[in-house]
């Protein structure tokens, strides 16, 4: 597996890249349309392409269950409780990847899970990426007492595990999937701030941002419309990258009896009710949790990836 | 360097009041008076209710509260357990050394793997080996650890037999803690085989526990050595003629190993993190266990009081990093 990941990696001049935008010697050739420069570089990484082919899969996957699985995931079938995969001894092809304690399919619960993983995803990197963004914004332009008050909070919530902080969160709220996902979104959002708030000091003393200024435009406009887009690059990675994190940390607590509740089909939630069966039948335990590791591993190999290709300072070297 | 010292403490201490008033806030965030909640289900007379309040000091305005707590939390008090009733603070530090002898055996089995597995791949970039690392490195980082450690349970324990289930020994043997590190504790008494089962049961949550900081590890080490070995000065040792052995060993290792020290220190967080799924999985009684039994027998005072404790352990051997770090690497010293 070729995984071009880390920063010396790709300080080597790419040997085929397109000539930089206002490179000397390029000034005829018309210069690349940003996206199709992204994906220039992004296709190079086969690593990344390979997770967006799975990331893809799981959306299709999730948006289509209804019509991809072959049974419905609350569906109990009485006669075929625990029946291994249809590969082993006492399988059979009614039920691909076997059944589960109380006799639903495994394959369509783990199909339906894809869209408990997603939209978990989904919402928490939303709200984290709202919240986070807008208080690094907050944090960038007003750097006195406010901006210290936001970045020693943030420290703060830094200081504690991540997942304890989720577990004491939805200890508080109760336990359900929104609640564990509520409980996420403020363990992740710290990131996001001190991503936005790093960015933005960066920009702000450049020429566009005072002509800007002087041409007097509000401190909102500065901020999302002058500013911001400036600074997409880290908050991007920083955002596929929490999506693997929220997967990963919403199975945890699904596994701990704190997200998402029994019967919802949550690939977590599937394990804590596989585990006393753990030692009598392998694929109730191990088909949730390679669900699990697959999706992470596509955001993670994706996240990668657009770091390699975002990064214009690896880009120019 | 004292100078340095009293910074790094300085920078900490609005951390610290931040966690103080996190972990009191808790409580005053649950829904209902913590009265309610500490009488459950069954409910209570309103006059004990009031007389409770008083007692505990919950009628009073929310500052003064804090104060107080704050007061009996420098006198080394965090209250008693809603359950076992006995002090927080003496429950947290039964536990505890056994969340740390997982934790250091964590650590120590990630570096002697991920240490080394870095330098090779670090040094021979591209090759087949190097592909490995960082294809077993990125699973590891991609880990479901409570998954990873129910399959390593079916491998190890359900087919091969070879080590058992849960807990920290077997109930053969019986013996009062005196350090509360089990293997040195068995290695103290005289009894048989006890230090062999002592070993057999740490093996595998060590493992579990050490996956992700092993990936991470690895993968730090060999984009440092990346980086350190395209240095002018690594350049030179080899022009000079040195053996590859020495120029790798002694040159590149030394300054490749600073900033992959500070990742090891940052891996504190994430063992307790994954102590909390390990310990659950394996039943090994040490604090993260205790923790998620606590939010389960809804004893708040000992969530309470173990998040803070937990925070206060990874603020403070972030410190000692930060000052190892100081201590190492001269750079960071001078910087400010």
């Amino acid at each position: 597996m070729a995984v071009t990941t880390n920063d010396a990696d790709t300080q080597q001049p790419l040997p085929n890249g397109p000539a930089p935008k206002g490179s000397d010697g390029a000034a005829e050739a018309a210069p690349m349309h940003p996206l199709v420069e992204f994906w220039h570089y992004f296709s190079e990484n086969k690593g990344a392409v390979a997770g967006l082919i799975i990331v893809l899969t799981l959306i299709v996957l999730a948006l289509f269950a209804d019509i991809i699985a072959p049974h419905l995931p609350y569906e109990q079938y009485r006669d075929h409780l625990l029946q291994p995969p249809a590969w082993q001894d006492g399988g059979s092809w009614q039920f691909i990847l076997g059944t589960d304690p109380v006799g639903r399919d495994l394959l369509s619960r783990l199909i339906y899970g894809t869209r408990e993983s997603l939209f978990v995803g989904v919402i928490v990197v939303s709200i984290s990426l709202t919240v986070g963004v807008s208080l690094g914004l907050v944090a960038g332009f007003y750097p006195g007492i406010l901006g210290t008050a936001i970045l020693r909070l943030m420290d703060t919530i830094l200081a504690f595990p991540s997942l304890l902080m989720a577990l004491v969160l939805v200890a508080i709220l109760g336990p359900s999937l929104t609640n564990a996902m509520i409980a996420i979104a403020i363990v992740l959002q710290p990131h996001f701030v001190r991503l936005t708030r790093a960015a933005v000091m960066a920009e702000l003393s450049k020429d566009y941002v005072t002509a800007s200024r002087v041409n007097g435009a509000s401190t909102f406009r500065l901020m999302y419309i002058t500013v911001l887009p400036n600074c997409m690059a880290p908050l991007i990675v920083q955002a596929t990258l929490s999506f693997s994190t929220a997967i990963l940390d919403a199975a945890a607590l699904g596994f701990l009896g704190l997200g998402a509740q029994p019967p919802i089909p949550e690939w977590g939630t599937m394990l804590s009710e596989a585990r006393d069966f753990i030692l009598r039948a392998w694929w109730v335990v191990t088909f949730p949790g390679l669900a699990i590791l697959i999706s992470v591993i596509a955001f993670n190999l994706m996240g990668d990836g657009l770091r390699d290709a975002l990064d214009p300072k690896l880009k120019r070297s | 360097m004292l100078k340095f010292i009293l910074t790094r403490i300085g920078l900490l201490i609005p951390t610290f009041i931040g966690v103080t008033i996190i972990s009191f806030s808790f409580i005053r965030m649950l829904p209902g008076d913590p009265i309610e909640l500490m009488a459950g289900e069954r409910g209570i007379e309103p006059e004990r209710h009031a007389q409770l309040m008083a007692q505990f000091g919950f009628d009073k305005p929310l500052w003064e509260q804090y104060l107080v707590f704050m007061g009996k939390l420098l006198e080394g008090d965090l209250g008693v357990s809603i359950v076992t009733k006995q002090p927080i603070f003496d429950e947290f530090f039964t536990l505890f050394p056994a969340t740390m002898e997982l934790a250091l055996f964590a650590i120590v089995f990630a570096v002697l793997l991920g240490l080394p597995a870095g330098i090779i791949a670090g040094v021979k970039r591209g090759s087949v080996f190097d592909h490995t690392v960082m294809g077993v490195s990125l699973t590891g980082f991609s880990m479901p650890i409570f998954w990873w450690g129910l399959l390593l349970i079916i491998f190890f324990s359900g087919i091969l037999g070879w080590t058992p289930v849960s807990g920290r020994i077997s109930v053969l043997y019986f013996f009062e803690p005196v350090t509360g590190f089990m293997l040195i504790d068995t290695l103290l008494s005289d009894q048989e085989g006890a230090f062999r089962s002592a070993v057999s049961h740490l093996i595998l949550p060590a493992i579990v526990l050490g996956t992700i900081p092993l990936a991470v590890i690895a993968r730090q080490t060999r984009s440092a050595m990346l980086e350190v070995l395209s240095e002018d000065y690594v350049r030179t040792a080899r022009a000079k003629g040195l053996p590859p052995s020495r120029v790798v060993g002694l040159h590149a290792l030394r300054n490749a190993l600073i900033p992959v020290i500070t990742v090891i220190g940052l891996q504190v967080g994430v063992l307790l993190a994954g102590a909390i799924l390990t310990e659950t999985i394996f039943a090994w009684p040490g604090i993260g266990k205790w923790m998620v039994d606590s939010i389960a027998r809804r004893d708040y005072p000992s969530v309470q009081g173990g998040l803070m404790l937990i925070a206060a352990v990874v603020m403070l051997v972030n410190l000692i990093v930060d000052l190892l770090y100081g201590l190492i690497n001269p750079r960071i010293r001078h910087a400010r």
